[in-house]
């Protein structure tokens, strides 16, 4: 497909450096799926869908900088949804997310949730103004808050707030690698699902740019089983826009 | 009853992973390997470090996909580890390589350690690389010679269409001592947004890949068979068994896939059974209908 026209119709500052953007379109998405956001004469990038029609952005590179100069009114070319999204499983499920990685999990959380399913989320960020989404997360189960700086919940990581949660019937985890592999470590593999994110450049499974050995986290993920990627470079070594190694 | 002798390469089927696809990662090609690909060609290898050109870099258009990757690589001194983990694979892994000039071809090939060497003289969209060479004689041939000298592996040019007598550049490469001619890379294209006038790719313009590029390959490589003596390897839309066996009987030893495998990751398993069934069906060999279109 082509970029589709999408006018942003509402921009909601989450945090000093996250903004949420929503469009005059409902991309339909599985929780998990992401979109290639093309902001014209600049570059394009993968985003996580965080509600049907909306993207999360956190402000670090130029493309994103320069979406953060749009406001509503404006448009971006934009395609997909590409990937598979999270499997949703029975029972009483765990979401593991470190700052930005909320954005994915919170439309997984609400849909799950509506099919009945118990959910809890350690929910983890720098500091207490960065906890992305806790009010969607607060309204659909269990809440339990790290940040790195004390100033809400535990002063420490999120994946110390692991413990019960290696009980529940899946674990979905989302974030920064380092935090990911801590996941991935302390949990049973099998019973876990991680997002992951690479650098994406065709986005529809061709290129190979994004492989993680020989995963395309554009097209067989983004979102793989724990047990799938103990057996790759997952939390060892990711790849840069040339496609050299790069230590996690 | 696919398997074949190509420039010396023994490979159990006609049916390879073209260049740039799922080719940057040693795990990538070898999953391809796994997946039945009968030889895997890597992303093309440079110099130093290339990052490619702004997204978008490939988008899907109505009749196949458009690129513009900007030849995106780790450089050869990153790259022999990679092709190590694809030879796992257990099947031949060919190295495409790019350069400038015939100094940085015979540099990369001269240290690379591959079961063969394709040329990218053909990339239509990186300034100073690929066709900008390729689309003169001289140089192709310059080039084809530098890295025949510089390597004992056999040497195949990848050719781009985008010129107006194909058959003069096989024949340069020919010259040059190439061991067999790729036909074809993409054909230039273009994509505009008409919500915002903005061309689509980062690069402006790229190179047209997919279904649409099909019968202008099939007709290139039907006059490369007529022109040289050296072998054909066919290239371009092939997303099932009967493109294959159309590239074959237009002249083509064996064929790349690349696009078809973004949608169906198992193509290379099916265009071989069902090639092999096909052949059994009608009492054929490989041998049978290669270049038949040339002798009915």
């Amino acid at each position: 497909m082509k970029p589709v026209n999408a006018v942003i119709t509402k921009v909601v500052e989450e945090n000093p450096t996250i903004r949420t953007f929503y469009f005059d379109t409902s991309f339909e998405p599985v929780p998990g799926q992401f979109v290639m956001v093309w902001i014209r004469g600049v570059d394009e990038i993968p985003m996580a869908l965080s509600c049907d029609n909306a993207i999360t952005v956190q402000k670090v590179g130029h493309a994103t900088s320069a979406l953060f100069e749009l406001e509503k009114g404006d448009s971006v070319g934009i395609r997909g949804p590409f990937g598979n999204g999270f499997d949703i499983k029975k029972g009483h499920i765990a979401l593991v997310a470190g700052g930005l990685g909320a954005a994915p999990l919170a439309p997984l959380a609400e849909k799950a949730r509506s099919a009945g399913i118990k959910v809890t989320t350690l929910l983890g960020a720098k500091t207490k103004e960065e906890l992305l989404f806790r009010e969607r997360f607060e309204a659909v189960g269990e809440v339990r808050v790290a940040t790195d700086d004390g100033s809400e919940g535990l002063h420490g990581y999120v994946t110390q707030l692991l413990d019960d949660e290696k009980k529940s019937s899946q674990i979905y985890c989302c974030g920064p690698e380092i935090m990911m592999k801590k996941v991935l470590d302390k949990v049973p593999a099998s019973k876990a699902q991680f997002s992951l994110h690479r650098y994406i450049k065709c986005g529809i499974g061709i290129c190979g740019a994004c492989c993680v050995d020989g995963l395309r986290v554009c097209k067989d993920g983004p979102v793989f089983s724990g047990d799938v990627l103990k057996r790759t470079e997952f939390g060892v070594y990711r790849r840069n826009e040339c496609g050299e190694r790069v230590r996690v | 009853m696919l398997s074949l002798t190509l420039t010396g390469i023994n490979l159990k089927n006609p049916i390879m992973l073209a260049a740039g696809i799922m080719g940057t990662t040693g795990g990538s090609l070898k999953r391809m390997a796994e997946s039945g690909a009968g030889a895997v060609v890597t992303k093309s290898i440079g110099t130093a470090p290339k990052a490619g050109h702004n997204n978008p870099s490939m988008v899907e258009v109505d009749c196949g996909y458009l690129n513009a990757m900007g030849l995106p690589n780790p450089s050869y001194k990153n790259f022999q580890e990679e092709i190590d983990i694809a030879k796992d694979g257990g099947v031949p892994v060919i190295a495409s390589i790019f350069g400038g000039c015939s100094l940085d071809f015979s540099e990369i090939a001269g240290t690379l350690r591959a079961d063969a060497f394709e040329l990218n003289v053909s990339c239509p969209h990186a300034h100073g690389y690929g066709a900008e060479i390729g689309t003169d004689p001289a140089l192709v041939e310059d080039i084809t010679r530098a890295v025949k000298d510089a390597v004992r592996a056999p040497v195949w040019v990848k050719l781009t269409p985008n010129v107006t007598d194909i058959k003069s550049i096989g024949l340069a490469a020919q010259k040059g001592g190439a061991d067999a001619v790729v036909a074809i890379n993409t054909v230039r294209g273009m994509a505009i947004d008409i919500e915002s006038g903005y061309p689509i790719l980062g690069n402006k313009f790229g190179g047209l890949s997919g279904r649409a590029i099909k019968p202008v390959a099939i007709k290139c490589v039907y006059d490369l068979y007529e022109t040289l003596d050296i072998p054909v390897i066919g290239v371009g839309g092939i997303s099932d068994w009967r493109d294959a066996v159309e590239f074959i009987m237009a002249g083509a030893q064996a064929v790349e896939v690349g696009s078809a495998v973004g949608n169906n990751i198992n193509v290379f398993n099916e265009i071989s059974s069902g090639m092999e069934a096909f052949l059994e069906e009608k009492e054929w060999t490989l041998e049978d209908i290669h270049g038949m279109a040339h002798k009915v």
